[in-house]
């Protein structure tokens, strides 16, 4: 049996940690509400992008453009969005499988690390990181989003990249969290549906249509780029809050199993010194 | 009323927050091609907007507000702008504006290799709208 001592020792330690994760648990609780207000707020504008858009391109089936019909490049871009410190829980690597489980070949992917976890993660795994930014995830804002979606864009202008893909967490409610894959580009246009009072109308574009696509789907590509951002950041909070609350409750098990050890402990000491003094006097008399 | 025949529905909705929704009899904003006007039952468009004012009109009511880049969709009963920014004037610093103005006009005119022309020329253009809007 370890000595009182010892389990005196690990008690104390276990009980700092406790402190710490609670701490932190409070602190990205704070974080969380912040990040989840956020994200709410956010939503409404990239619903309805993604409903116009999309509807837009399903009208408009025969337009010719390399934003929906791809180009001849084999290179695979990967926004991958993680967060820069960890103790969330599996939140960094149920982001990171969805690249080394998913259909992507380690020489045509190019991964856009937003975040440094996930960028360490896939530099380890032998991934070409042609971009990182860690400071993206700390305020993530509209403007910064734009500037990496412009990048991307003009790169697959040119076509040195053939597809566009968005790895994030998606954040469904406080305890559930989707990692999910997205692909940005080029759109696939069977996956849209329409409702039939949809189909009758005739969208007419100011300038051409093709003009029209021109500006729009970059502000489409951008706004689904910075909602997966503001909607990781509540998710990597949601996922800190639950990993430190377990963590807590852990530390609260083992701190009270320990306990019991040690009173065990402390009786068992106690009755031996008896037993000895009791033996010592009856070996006098 | 013969009014009531004439409301459509507008919404101007930017990354942050559904900015406005609200009624509307006439609504007129900026877009790349020129100014456009839009009354209830307008043929259904869709267009780039360009930095500009937008003024909402129901009835006597009359409220403007910037806006900057994004597009917008017209549905015969509903208008919606998705904008990148959108501002009341009371959100407005002036002052910031002007200084805005200033500093990416000395971009322009500095002409220097390592500029972005483009993005000057857009920041200019924001801080005009900013001002315009005040006055």
């Amino acid at each position: 049996m370890a000595s009182m001592r010892d389990i005196k020792r690990r008690k104390s330690s276990i009980s700092s940690t406790q402190q710490i994760t609670k701490a932190m648990k409070l602190v990205s609780t704070v974080k969380l509400q912040k990040a989840r207000g956020r994200a709410e707020a956010a939503n409404p504008y990239f619903n309805y992008m993604y409903d116009t858009v999309t509807s837009m391109l399903a009208r408009s089936g025969n337009v010719n453009h390399p934003y929906l019909n791809g180009n001849s490049s084999s290179k695979k871009a990967v926004i991958v969005i993680t967060s820069n410190r960890g103790l969330a829980g599996g939140y960094n690597t149920n982001v990171v499988k969805l690249v080394t489980e998913g259909d992507f070949e380690k020489e045509d992917t190019l991964i856009y690390a937003i975040g440094g976890k996930g960028r360490e993660y896939l530099a380890h795994r032998g991934y070409h990181i042609s971009y990182e930014d860690p400071e993206l995830m700390e305020a993530p804002d509209y403007e910064d989003a734009s500037k990496l979606a412009a990048t991307l864009l003009d790169l697959y202008g040119k076509g040195e990249i053939g597809e566009i893909y968005l790895a994030y967490t998606h954040f469904k409610n406080t305890v559930v969290h989707e990692p999910t894959m997205m692909k940005l580009l080029p759109i696939n246009l069977e996956d849209v549906t329409l409702s039939d009072e949809e189909k009758q109308t005739q969208m007419n574009y100011e300038p051409g249509e093709e003009e029209a696509l021109e500006g729009i789907i970059p502000k489409y590509v951008t706004s689904l780029f910075y909602g997966a951002l503001v909607e990781a950041l509540a998710s990597e909070n949601g996922a800190r809050m639950q990993a430190m609350d377990s963590a807590t409750s852990n530390a609260e098990d083992m701190i009270s199993d320990l306990s019991l050890k040690y009173n065990r402990a402390r009786q068992g000491s106690i009755t031996q010194e008896l037993t000895e003094i009791i033996a010592g006097a009856s070996a006098i008399s | 009323m013969a009014e009531d025949k004439n409301i459509f529905k507008v919404e101007i909705v930017t990354p942050d927050r559904v900015f406005y929704t609200g009624d509307a009899t006439f609504i007129e904003f900026n877009t790349t091609e020129g100014e456009i006007g839009v009354y209830k039952n307008h043929i259904p468009l869709t267009t780039v907007l360009a930095p500009g004012v937008v003024t909402i009109t129901n009835g006597e009511d009359v409220k403007e507000a910037a806006v900057h880049a994004g597009f917008a969709q017209i549905l015969g009963d509903r208008v919606r702008l998705m904008a990148e920014i959108a501002e009341w004037p009371d959100e407005i610093d002036e002052r910031r504006a002007e200084e805005a103005k200033k500093r990416a006009q000395e971009r322009i005119n500095s002409k220097a290799a390592a500029i972005d022309m483009k993005r000057a020329e857009f920041a200019l253009r924001r801080a005009l709208v900013r001002i315009e809007i005040k006055h």
